[in-house]
């Protein structure tokens, strides 16, 4: 048993990081997220030319043939630095669904782009009635003789304003719950009858609704079996998750380093606020929420790209679980052992804070994922 | 034992609702039930419809204007004035300001500033907090020192809450650095337009302005100024920190907000059905009603032991501890309540006259902001950390 890094996994996890510290101070980030993309061109650029946007996928395109464990390296270093670029949402989950679902045109026209950076993709699987559940569809999508044509509403698009494809899941049957009946599309930005709403969010990213107006696109555009998304839709969500966890680790680690610097500088009634035992078992309290959150990143680092199982689904949702309890502690303990400091917008510990309360709300949330390990609990 | 209102009391809260409903704005309501933010005009203007009631003033005796109410009446208003939607009074001028003029001040600083209060003249500001000086108040360094007729100011406050609106504002200054901490601070109430004074905006975690710096350069304020004795000002201080405490529960803040969240989690859906009938969310709610049901009995046995005439000590410590956390969690609710839509921050719907469709629901905005914002609850008036040192030492003799 090792859980060391190999040579090569150590390697990219440091030149991840040497990136985002020399490029992604905390200055910087304010003024990237202020910008029309919300993150930093330059450094997606950058990104792509190291080929770390090609770090999931096959040796071809670039990358290391899909292992959760690269992608765990390469998310947690831009947790560290809160980084906004469009990562999850084009190379996990835009990359992956296409991957996964595409027929070997689509693949040839989507991938190498994706996979270089020079695509950017984002994913609209949610609706405004769908809570965290991916089956709750109700936008539709009717074939007619030209292809498919699409109306209905999607909601919190990351990377929607400004992002080449949209990768839209859409009802071709069924009920707005079913599992069955639910396909998969790539839009291009520009495509007709796409109206967005634009937004920051609270955690400095930028996104949109969607609306879709008689939306047509060809048949081409359907990606994979009509109908048959569910799974895939599924499976990619929870190489999301995976990543998601990993970042939200990167996220932890530094708010906790932050908030123990804080403990030993700040001083009250004469002494170091950190010879306080309450606040020293808080602190401990905080670190050992890390290490469980670290131990279920791992963990569902490993399994991110293995077979779908119960299995695979249940490692997820606990990570999941457990990274938006463990964040939403840190998160808060960390605001209160700063005092008025750690919630000014001056000082980055704040902006930590609220990342993490909303990777929670990214893929289900820890009620969310409780849930879904209970129905997959085994009696023994 | 008896827990019912007396008959009187029932007539008082009859009252108190008729008022609420013939005076109160509705579009102010609006506002305080959906978390939104006042403007300076919002808080004037309601004010002054407190004021015209000659319902402004509790903590006042009658001769300066105030109001004699029972600790049970104030509770009552209290209550209801949270359930309508009132806002709650910027406590500063009127709570805290006021209580210690009327205690420690002198005649001619009571004629100057009580009216001045009451008729909205004056916005009060606090300079206590300093950026060394928080849990431990009394290592505040900000200097006066005399100089024939006047104190020349230098230092440096923080946290002023709302600052960018006060024209006044009381200071806690060190006027005698040899003696211990404690007795060398002054208390002293100082004009904002004063030459030297420097307010700048300090910008919350939710892109809020409410809080303040606020720096002196040589400010010249008058001796006259100076509330009670030169280096007796950390008496004031704490009889005015002992006012601040009470009420920082925030019981019936807690019950708007509880009966705010159940409205939202019956709008919104969980797998096609309302989230309130979701088991696990319901459950969350029910727990955390629970708990501020017994906070709320708590609240009335310190009432009704200071309606007896007993003075609030360290009980009122542990409700503002109990009752910021209840509240963080009714804010934690309403925030996961929305699901996905707590990660938009859509601003222009932080402003009710907002045109066009609603992002999601009307009310989802400033749900996010909120909860971040309500960290703070924890954090101010005594820290929860340092009413929890109140408890351990005058309750438990730890």
């Amino acid at each position: 048993m090792d859980f060391r890094l190999n040579e090569e996994q150590q390697m990219l996890q440091d030149t991840v990081a040497r990136l985002v510290r020399g490029e992604y101070s905390f200055e910087k980030r304010l003024e990237f997220s202020e910008t029309e993309a919300g993150f930093s061109v330059d450094f997606w650029k950058q990104l792509g030319e190291l080929g770390l946007t090609a770090v999931p996928f096959p040796e071809e395109l670039g990358g290391f043939g899909g292992s959760g464990v690269e992608v765990q390296s390469v998310m947690t270093e831009l947790g560290r630095g809160l980084c906004l670029e469009p990562y999850l949402q084009s190379v996990i989950l835009g990359g992956g669904l296409i991957s996964q679902a595409g027929n070997d045109s689509q693949k040839e026209a989507w991938l190498e782009g994706i996979a270089s950076g020079e695509l950017q993709a984002a994913v609209a699987l949610q609706e405004p009635q769908s809570f965290y559940n991916l089956n709750d569809v109700e936008t539709r999508a009717e074939k007619n003789d030209k292809g498919y044509l699409l109306n209905g509403r999607k909601a919190v698009v990351i990377g929607g304003h400004c992002a080449d494809l949209i990768l839209v899941s859409a009802r071709t049957s069924g009920d707005t719950a079913d599992s069955n009946g639910i396909s998969l599309f790539v839009l291009k930005a520009d495509t007709a009858g796409i109206e967005r709403r634009v937004y920051p969010t609270i955690d400095g990213f930028k996104g949109c609704d969607l609306t879709l107006n008689n939306v047509q696109v060809d048949a081409e555009a359907l990606l994979g079996e009509e109908g048959e998304a569910s799974g895939v839709i599924e499976y990619q969500s929870g190489r999301a998750i995976a990543a998601l966890c990993a970042e939200a680790v990167g996220v932890m680690e530094t708010a906790n380093e932050l908030t123990l610097d804080y403990l030993k500088q700040r001083k009250q009634f004469g002494v170091p606020i950190g010879k306080f035992q309450v606040l020293q078992h808080r602190m401990v309290d905080m670190m050992s929420e890390l290490e469980q959150a670290r131990s279920m990143a791992i963990l569902a680092a490993s399994v991110a790209d293995e077979e779908q199982s119960d299995e695979r689904r249940r490692v997820l949702s606990a990570a999941k679980n457990i990274i938006g309890r463990s964040g939403q502690f840190i998160s808060e303990q960390g605001i209160q052992s700063h005092g008025g400091i750690g919630m000014t917008w001056e000082y980055n510990f704040a902006h930590y804070a609220k990342r993490l309360i909303m990777i929670n709300h990214q893929l289900g949330d820890d009620d969310f994922h409780l849930e879904r390990y209970a129905s997959l609990l085994q009696a023994s | 034992m008896n827990m019912n209102y007396t008959n009187e009391e029932l007539a008082f809260r009859n009252e108190v609702r008729a008022f609420l409903e013939e005076k109160l704005p509705a579009d102010i309501a609006e506002k305080v039930k959906g978390f939104r933010h006042l403007s300076k005009e919002d808080h004037q203007r309601w004010q002054q419809i407190l004021s015209r009631q000659g319902w402004y003033a509790t903590h006042w005796p009658e001769e300066y204007g105030g109001v004699k109410w029972t600790p049970v009446q104030k509770h009552i208003w209290d209550e209801e004035s949270c359930r309508y939607g009132a806002p709650r009074s910027i406590p500063f001028g009127v709570n805290m300001v006021a209580p210690v003029i009327i205690r420690f001040g002198n005649e001619k600083q009571k004629q100057t500033y009580l009216p001045r209060i009451l008729s909205g003249e004056d916005w009060w500001c606090q300079g206590y907090s300093e950026p060394g000086a928080g849990s431990d108040l009394a290592s505040l360094k900000t200097r006066a020192v005399r100089q024939g007729d006047h104190y020349i100011v230098n230092g440096q406050k923080t946290w002023t809450t709302l600052g960018q609106y006060a024209n006044m504002i009381f200071c806690l200054v060190r006027t005698n650095t040899e003696v211990k901490a404690q007795e060398g601070i002054s208390f002293l109430l100082i004009d904002m337009n004063t030459p030297g004074i420097t307010v700048r905006p300090i910008i919350t975690l939710d892109g809020a302005h409410e809080v303040n710096e606020v720096f002196f350069e040589d400010v010249k304020v008058p001796v006259e100024n100076l509330v009670g004795e030169e280096d007796k000002g950390w008496t004031y201080a704490k009889f005015l920190l002992t006012y601040e405490r009470t009420g920082l529960a925030g019981i019936g803040l807690s019950k708007a907000a509880l009966s705010h969240l159940k409205e939202l989690a019956s709008r919104r859906l969980k797998n096609g059905r309302p989230l309130i009938e979701d088991t696990s969310f319901s459950q969350r709610i029910a727990k955390v009603e629970i708990d501020l049901s017994a906070a709320a009995i708590s609240n009335l046995r310190i009432i009704a032991s200071v309606e007896g005439g007993g003075v609030p000590g360290a009980e009122s410590s542990m409700l503002k501890v109990k009752g910021t956390e209840i509240r963080q969690s009714i804010n934690d609710l309403a925030r996961r309540a929305i699901g996905p839509y707590a990660i938009p921050f859509v601003a222009e719907e932080l402003n009710l006259e907002h045109e066009g469709e609603f992002l999601s629901d009307e009310n989802a905005a400033p749900l996010s902001a909120y909860y971040f914002n309500n960290r703070k609850l924890s954090i101010f008036g005594g820290s929860n950390e340092i009413q929890k040192n109140i408890v351990s030492k005058m309750i438990l003799g730890l």
